[in-house]
């Protein structure tokens, strides 16, 4: 697992135990601390869920628990340009899977896994409520909508150059 | 603050809300009172900023530098619902309709319209707004929102979503001052219990019910819950609301405080609708400063406080009990009832949870009476639902009508029909817990219980609209997807079941399906009804016998015939290029990711069915529609 090695800063560390300062005493506080690690760091290593766990003073394996949970927290790093293809109702009847499929040719890799240059990552969502542009994918944030798969390279070679 | 204070913020601000409420005369004379000749209303839901409402607003207030235009107020509202034409953008006191706007277009709007003594650019409105004879209709009235009332979405697309002032003048927390000031506890239940207010969850149960549940739990401490999970895939009424008119619900949430006697509420919201969550935390801390959240409420000695908390993309966190689970920074595992959260939720304290939609139907009713409200709707299903209209149809959107409307309705006449003039096949509500609805029921009167009925349920409301293209096996095998996926595992008739129900409708779209199959669905259904453990697993296949009830034939052909009716199942496809129309372009040869096509240029092409993929690439760029799946 070398390409999984966890490097992260001292700026970072400093953010996560000012967030689990401000949340310590509060009933029920894995959860804003696990999505403010995750939006720290990226993902959540195994490093940042001990620290998180012995902090909060919860058993790592609950940590593990929840942090394996919820689709939304990864426990493994990201690309650099991450990739959503909405799999949404709304999406899927106007054809959504062929614009997954078109990505995936195009990048060489599947849903849920990173390019090995770390450029690109690509996972499927479930609504994203931006139903009236059905189908869209959303790179970084920003939303593609009323796609065919035609449309998939143009966007793509649009992150390709940075 | 005060109540005296609550309504001098609510009579500034009147004028300036009244004006994009009525009439286009009358509008046009209160302009002139609020120092504002125009006001520009752009939607900054979800779906209108993702095609780049915000950029629109950029241009404008670039536009307003330039021409020096300082009496036109520009509003950044919640959404419209007509979300498949957006970004819209909507201007007073003339009521113009301004659709898929674009920067350059808004510039063009502002140098053409908006200056002083400038005229409407028809070319940009809405086309359905422009009469035939050039006059512009307004917007009311056009056929997406005159067959509409709006109760929950009623300050949705007509307020600053991010400013409280709006929100009080437009009538929020005026409920919550008459409860406060003139009320007790057991009248405001009394009153929800009339209004026949039923959860807009999904299930369907008396609002005013569980409100009594609560209050007569015994309990140092309650909590008020709501749910805003709102899970099903195509479903966004819940987010509209929150993006739209934040406060309802915060006012809402406190009205039922009072009642139940609960100090504390959370709101579990998805974290995939960041602009809903920011909106609810700046309301939050808006409704803390003005003191309508907080200690001795508008005088009243009442304490009550929200907190946001985010769910973390699980669909069984819909549920109440994981939802409880959750919120209390658990894996979000659903537990057997009794006790119901009613007498032990969060934290084991009694806690009352209803859904957004719910609650934003609190205030309209606690202001205008019970006896109003139950006068819409149907028998047992009062007042209005709103749904998510989406999957092939043209007004893609949110639509709000009385209950009881006909899906002919809400289909032809609101959302203008399905698209390319193809067959409307059925409708699916309710989700992935849900059914469909064939087009032999087209005429049905939508409520709760017409709906289960015929083997659908009414759901959150998110109403998928199929036609002919649409595959009613491959579909109920996407839901599965999606239930199998979403099962938390807990209980065994759900976590098997799921996995085995999926296995077999991916065996029949395969084209290996067997007679026996069908039986076998039945069979693994029956277990999974009666004994899951929540509602994720007792609903999960829902969507497979119902579309096996409707068409039984579609299932039929898959297995005897191994043939796709509709063309999308892959497996029992070929595609196939048919020689007199093709133009020998070579286009398709070129696009082709298998190089499965052959052929020479201006000669008919080929495709190798050993090679091909089946992935649809060639139809896309045909332009000759030569090429066919058979």
């Amino acid at each position: 697992m070398a390409q999984n090695l966890f490097e992260g800063t001292e700026e970072q560390m400093a953010q996560l135990l000012s967030c689990i300062n401000a949340h310590r005493n509060e009933p029920g506080a894995l959860m804003p601390v696990l999505h403010e690690a995750q939006n720290i760091y990226g993902y959540l290593p195994a490093e940042v869920q001990t620290v998180i766990a012995e902090e909060l003073e919860i058993p790592l394996a609950e940590v593990y628990g929840v942090a394996t949970f919820y689709s939304q927290f990864s426990l493994t790093p990201k690309g650099k340009h991450q990739i959503s293809v909405c799999l949404g109702t709304a999406c899927y009847v106007k054809g959504s899977d062929k614009i997954l499929e078109a990505i995936e040719r195009e990048l060489r890799i599947s849903c849920g896994e990173c390019t090995p240059d770390k450029k690109f990552s690509i996972e499927s969502c479930r609504c994203v409520g931006a139903c009236g542009l059905a189908p869209v994918m959303i790179v970084d944030g920003e939303v593609y909508g009323k796609l065919t798969a035609a449309d998939v390279p143009t966007i793509l070679d649009k992150y390709m150059k940075d | 603050m005060t109540v005296q204070e609550l309504e001098n913020i609510a009579a500034q601000k009147a004028d300036l809300i009244n004006v994009r409420r009525i009439v286009r005369e009358q509008a046009e004379k209160l302009a002139e009172n609020t120092g504002y000749r125009k006001q520009v209303l752009v939607c900054g839901g979800t779906g209108c900023t993702s095609s780049h409402s915000l950029q629109v607003i950029e241009q404008l207030e670039k536009s307003f530098k330039e021409l020096k235009i300082d009496d036109v107020l520009i509003v950044k509202t919640g959404c419209f619902g007509l979300c498949a034409l957006g970004p819209i953008m909507i201007v007073y006191p003339e009521g113009a309709f301004y659709s898929q706007m674009t920067p350059e277009h808004a510039k063009t709007v502002a140098e053409r319209h908006l200056v002083k003594g400038g005229r409407i650019v028809k070319e940009l409105l809405y086309a359905d707004t422009v009469h035939r004879d050039g006059s512009v209709i307004p917007f009311a009235e056009i056929p997406f929102y005159k067959h509409q009332m709006r109760i929950a979405l009623r300050n949705c697309g007509v307020i600053a979503a991010e400013s409280i002032e709006e929100a009080i003048a437009a009538g929020d927390y005026k409920a919550l001052a008459k409860v406060l000031t003139s009320m007790t506890p057991d009248e405001v239940i009394a009153e929800i219990k009339a209004a026949g207010l039923r959860g807009r969850g999904g299930a369907g149960f008396p609002t005013g019910l569980k409100w009594q549940f609560t209050k007569d739990a015994a309990g140092d401490k309650k909590y008020v819950c709501c749910n805003a999970d709102e899970g099903d895939p195509g479903a966004f009424m819940d987010r509209s609301v929150l993006e739209g008119d934040p406060h309802t619900v915060l006012e809402a949430m406190t009205i039922a405080g009072f009642a139940v006697g609960a100090q504390e509420g959370y709101i579990y919201v998805r974290a995939e609708y960041p602009i809903a969550v920011e909106r609810l935390n700046i309301a939050i801390s808006q409704a803390r400063k003005l003191g309508l959240l907080g200690n001795n409420i508008l005088g009243s000695g009442f304490n009550f406080d929200i907190h946001v908390r985010l769910g973390a993309g699980a669909f069984v966190c819909g549920e109440e009990t994981a939802l409880i689970a959750s919120v209390e920074g658990k894996r979000g595992e659903p537990c057997p009832k009794p006790p119901f959260p009613a007498q032990s939720g969060i934290f084991r304290k009694p806690t009352l949870i209803n859904n957004v939609e719910t609650w934003a139907s609190v205030a309209p009713i606690i202001l205008k009476g019970s006896e109003w409200f139950s006068s819409i709707g149907t028998e047992k299903s009062k007042g209005t639902k709103v749904f998510a209209v989406g999957g092939k149809i043209k007004n893609v959107g949110l639509v709000e009508v009385p209950m009881g409307t006909t899906l002919k309705t809400i289909i032809y006449d609101i959302g203008g029909g399905i698209p390319n003039d193809k067959k409307f096949k059925a409708a699916q509500t309710g989700g992935p817990s849900g059914g469909c609805i064939p087009a032999k029921y087209i005429d049905i009167a939508m409520d709760f219980d017409n709906l289960v009925a015929i083997g659908s349920m009414m759901g959150s409301g998110g109403l998928i609209v199929m036609d002919e293209d649409t595959c009613m096996v491959d579909i109920a095998k996407f839901y599965l997807e999606f239930t199998a996926d979403e099962s938390c595992g807990k209980c065994t008739p759900c976590r098997i079941g799921t996995k085995r129900l999926l296995e077999t409708l991916t065996k029949i779209t395969d084209g290996k399906g067997e007679p026996e199959d069908l039986e076998k669905i039945k069979e693994i259904a029956e277990h999974m009804k009666s004994s899951s453990l929540c509602a994720l697993g007792q609903s999960a296949p829902n969507p497979v016998l119902s579309a096996m009830e409707h068409f039984g034939d579609e299932y039929k052909a898959h297995i005897y015939e191994k043939k796709c009716p509709a063309g999308v199942c892959k497996s029992l496809l070929n595609y196939y290029i048919e020689p007199d129309r093709c133009r020998g372009c070579t286009l398709c040869a070129r696009n082709c990711p298998a190089n499965a096509i052959s052929g020479v240029v201006k000669s008919a092409h080929e495709i190798d069915p050993s090679k091909c993929i089946k992935c649809g690439q060639c139809i896309a760029h045909c332009r000759f529609s030569a090429i066919v799946k058979k």
